[in-house]
């Protein structure tokens, strides 16, 4: 199976090696804007001004229309034909855009301006323009600029580029201040409350980015340890490398095998004493196996097909195999970073199938043929699937729903369970 | 550059989805950047369609931009035909695809597909969804009913009497506001009349349908906002005339059957003398005296919002105080109908300006689109949804129709429910203090919701009537004990009260609101 089987390298573990197949077609994914939907709540005096068509601005309330009743912390400025006719002209208009908007909320503090596909073809530079504005509203209003168009960005990867732009703004930490660990990665507020209340009994100092409010930027330097929680941060690993931050390479906090892995990596790099890590985890680790074991029966030996959606899909793949005995198809994912997956596909078991990118008619086909018992997919594949008779987990909630962590294991692996109880339940 | 926070429309490449969508047969292949796919879940998840739509998305991203553009569209194109094997085929270009100017009409021709493909030119940074949907049917049944038009300046040969008179339905696409519902209505009424129906497009027909749309005798027009500019090329074509009334309430109903008899040469009094809607009584019957008077405010698309005023003033006696439209390609028809109310038409497509207006007028009730359900609830109005766009709510499983008379009872339960019953509104009236039934509650048979408490970054959404209440002038104060009067007033007509006292002293030039301003102002201006 291995693609490397008469190399001089001594063989990998599990899927480290593993032959990917690499697809270009017709892709079925959210551009990045959709990162503006969670980040929004996160960062509660952040505001998002997309810079698009209409077409930007209908997205947005489609895929969030439903949820959001009160004025949300984002809106478009939706490009006219006037302004495609002269770029001096877009910038003006985009100043008088910002000016109306900070006047309408001057509580926000700090204003992303996000590029789309339409700014992007016409080369409106949002980043002169976020310098440029800054010169009028900063302190008061910090002004930053990301991408989240479709021709950049998939899904998840918005909340990189958000993040990417935020690590310059953070502040320099003191040579000589002392090692302390940064968690990278938007987690539900009770993640993440969890997650500090182990790393206080472990002993070690930690900082989240993104913070609750732009008033909380935590600072980075070369004493910084980081850990990501969401595996589809390679920008932002990058930018905070080049602030001096040392990555600690771990699989990601899902399920209890995951959560202890990546806890282990901190206390490791914090020197934490081996017999404080196990007394501090045991509960945690302890609670989330008694959680899973519940959902063991339903799902052990079931088949499970994942669609790319948003980089999750590999460390959730090595938690349903590992942690609930689900038999792996396919695995798709939009990109795989293999740097930041390493301690994911060590883990995976062998002759995993891989796929990266898209042709979604022929990943299609691919899928009605092996009539997995379970695919993982986006909602515009979901009800024709199961139409046609095949169970399917809509992949956008995973990233809408508190799954890291030990106390979520349980909750995760239910996510999974749901449809195919559902389905045993329907009597018509 | 426009600040929207909410869009009434999409852009008009989603318009041409709803018609590729809504027809059999039919395959669009749209030059689109990745992510443009969103538009699929409208389909799959908002009308719970159980197929994808039969749309290909070139998907480039940006290290295709350097490369050539063109030769993916062509793939796309090519390898669509192949797998999907369409009787026709609809080709375009999103909003970024516009910006790059690849031609897809152009490069599907250079393609010479056995099919007849139809190119969009939507220009997407002028025009909308509802522009883009009636373009695209204009183009599909222009391109496959020419070639079985008539020569120019030929007469309709006669009907065979032998035949029942048959009409085409035109309008219904998938993602329309009670389409499905309205078809079926339509379809019963029109068989009743003695009239059948040749072909309902675009919703469920196949391209071959469309070429034998010129043998109806006349066309109904469901939908202005998608099928008027078709009707009127199939009137100029065929000869074809087309019906002007929208049958949604019961009045416009019976003007519908009669023009319809009129253009089928049917009788319709077994029809109209069958008429069983039961609006009529029940508007009539007096526990719906209380509606009387009652203040509505109202926003949608043209078609929806002019039919839903008639209904409001003429059917159900309530007065409307606002009447708006996004649709601004049927603006003056929306200004004409305000008119007749006396309220100053609201044409715009910007929400703000939208919830500006509901916020000044101070309605009872807001009847509009799912936007004005964000509006209503910030300021605490009742509201009912009465015209696209709208969420999953509004795709119900069961048969809930606007049109017809059927459509009529369903839209005098939607309009009525959200009000506070009769009883508990004279009650509230009365006994101010009550602990569990107070006016900040909402009415108690919508269950006992508490009122949501603003989050402190909801700056506007503070204090309902503190947020839209800016005083009319800076000048005037209200005395203490003015102030705990006006409280005493109903919530729901507390901030017209409040509004009138305000303009009522500034006015007469006082500077301080008394408990007797108050009360000569209720004087002056009435309920």
């Amino acid at each position: 199976m291995s693609a490397l089987a008469n190399s001089a390298a001594p063989p990998q573990p599990g899927c480290t090696d593993a032959p990917v197949l690499r697809e270009r077609g017709q892709r079925e994914v959210f551009c990045g804007l959709t990162g503006i939907i969670w980040l929004h709540r996160k960062i509660q005096d952040a505001f998002f001004l997309i810079v698009g068509s209409r077409t930007c601005a209908h997205l947005m309330q489609s895929a969030a229309g439903v949820m959001i009743f009160a004025e949300p912390r984002f809106a478009t400025a939706i490009i006219e034909e006037r302004d495609l006719a002269g770029m001096a002209d877009a910038n003006e208009e985009l100043d008088r855009v910002v000016t109306q908007l900070l006047e309408r909320r001057p509580d926000i503090r700090l204003l992303f301006l996000v590029g789309s596909c339409p700014s992007e073809v016409i080369k409106l530079d949002l980043s002169r323009a976020a310098q440029r504005l800054n010169t009028s509203f900063a302190p008061r209003t910090r002004i930053l600029n990301y991408s989240g168009s479709g021709i950049e960005t998939t899904f998840t990867q918005g909340e990189d580029a958000c993040l990417a732009a935020v690590v310059p703004e953070l502040a320099q930490a003191p040579t000589d201040a002392a090692p302390s660990l940064l968690v990278v990665g938007a987690l539900a507020d009770i993640v993440e409350d969890q997650f500090r209340r182990l790393f206080a009994d472990l002993g070690i100092p930690v900082d989240f980015l993104p913070p609750r409010s732009s008033q909380e930027l935590p600072a980075v330097g070369p004493n910084t340890r980081y850990l990501l929680a969401q595996p589809f941060l390679g920008d932002t690993s990058k930018a905070l490398e080049r602030r001096g931050a040392e990555r600690l390479t771990a699989p990601f906090p899902f399920g209890a095998e995951g959560t202890t892995e990546w806890l282990r990596a901190a206390a490791e790099a914090f020197s934490v004493d081996t017999q404080r890590f196990e007394t501090v985890t045991a509960m945690g680790r302890e609670r989330a196996k008694r959680a899973l074991a519940r959902y063991q029966e339903e799902l052990a030996g079931k088949s499970i097909f994942f669609f790319p959606d948003s980089q999750l899909e590999v460390p959730l793949a090595r938690f349903l195999s590992r942690e609930l005995s689900m038999k792996l198809t396919e695995v798709g994912t939009p990109y795989l970073h293999r740097q930041n997956l390493a301690a994911e596909l060590a883990l995976l078991p062998e002759g995993t199938t891989l796929s990266e990118g898209q042709d979604v008619d022929k990943q299609l086909d691919r899928a009605r043929a092996a009539r997995p018992d379970l695919t993982v997919c986006g909602l515009g594949l979901a009800n024709p699937l199961e139409a046609e008779g095949l169970r399917t987990k809509w992949a956008i909630e995973l990233v809408f729903t508190p799954i890291h962590g030990y106390e979520q294991a349980g909750d995760l692996a239910e996510l999974f369970c749901r449809p195919l109880m559902r389905a045993e339940r329907l009597e018509v | 550059m426009q600040l929207t926070v909410w869009t009434y429309e999409g852009p008009p490449h989603v318009g041409a989805m709803r018609i590729a969508t809504a027809m059999e047969g039919v395959h669009y292949v749209l030059h689109a950047p990745q992510g443009d796919t969103y538009a699929d879940l409208l389909f799959t998840m908002i009308e719970r369609r159980d197929k994808r739509p039969p749309v290909t998305y070139t998907t480039f991203e940006a290290r295709d931009l350097g490369a050539d553009t063109a030769e993916i569209f062509k793939t796309a194109a090519r390898e669509a035909y192949e797998r999907f094997k369409p009787e026709a085929m609809l080709v375009g270009a999103s909003c970024t695809a516009e910006l790059i100017q690849d031609d897809p009409g152009g490069l599907a021709k250079a393609l010479d597909l056995p099919l007849p493909v139809v190119p969009l030119e939507l220009p997407s940074y002028q025009r909308k969804e509802n522009w883009g949907a009636s373009e695209t049917f204009y183009h599909m049944v222009r391109a496959l009913a020419s070639p079985h038009a008539p020569p120019p300046g030929s007469e309709r040969p006669a009907r065979d009497p032998a035949r029942r008179p048959r009409c085409n339905l035109l309008g219904p696409t998938a993602l329309g506001f009670r389409h499905r519902d309205d078809v079926a209505e339509v379809t019963r009424l029109l068989d009743r009349l003695g009239v059948d129906v040749a072909v309902t497009a675009p919703l469920g027909a196949r391209p071959a349908d469309l070429a034998r749309l010129g043998e109806a005798d006349f066309n109904v027009v469901l939908y202005p906002e998608i099928a008027a500019t078709a009707a009127r090329w199939l009137e100029r074509t065929f000869r074809q005339k087309a019906t002007k009334t929208v049958p949604i309430g019961v009045g416009a109903t019976i003007d519908f059957v009669n023009e319809v008899a009129e253009l089928a040469g049917v009788d319709p009094t077994p029809v109209l003398a069958g008429a069983h809607s039961r609006l009529p009584w029940y508007s009539r019957s007096v526990d719906s005296t209380y509606l009387t008077g009652k203040r509505v405010f109202i926003f949608g698309d043209a078609t929806h919002a002019m039919a839903a005023a008639r209904i409001a003033d003429k059917e159900l006696g309530y007065k409307v105080v606002g009447l708006g439209t996004y649709s601004r390609e049927f603006a003056r028809e929306l200004r004409t109908a305000a008119e007749a109310y006396g309220v100053e038409a609201l044409i715009t497509d910007d929400y703000l300006e939208v919830e500006a207006k509901v916020a000044e007028l101070q309605p009872e009730l807001v009847l509009g689109t799912q936007m004005e359900r964000h509006i209503a609830k910030r300021l605490r109005i009742p509201c009912a949804v009465i015209s696209a766009p709208v969420h999953v709510q509004d795709f119900p499983a069961r048969y809930s129709p606007q049109m017809g008379f059927e459509g009529a009872n369903v839209i005098f339960d939607t309009f009525v429910h959200p009000l506070m019953m009769g009883l508990e509104e004279h009650l509230i009236g009365m006994f101010r203090g009550d602990f569990e039934f107070h006016d900040e509650a909402q009415p108690s048979h919508l269950g006992h919701g508490a009122a949501p408490s603003p989050s402190p970054t909801q700056i506007k959404d503070a204090e309902p009537e503190k947020a839209q209440l800016a005083l009319v002038s800076k000048e005037i104060a209200w005395a203490a004990e003015a102030e705990q009067e006006l409280k005493k007033i109903p919530f729901f007509v507390r901030g017209k009260a409040r509004r009138n006292t305000e303009r009522f002293a500034e006015e007469r030039g006082l500077s301080t609101i008394t408990v007797e301003t108050l009360y000569d102002a209720k004087a002056h201006f009435g309920r």
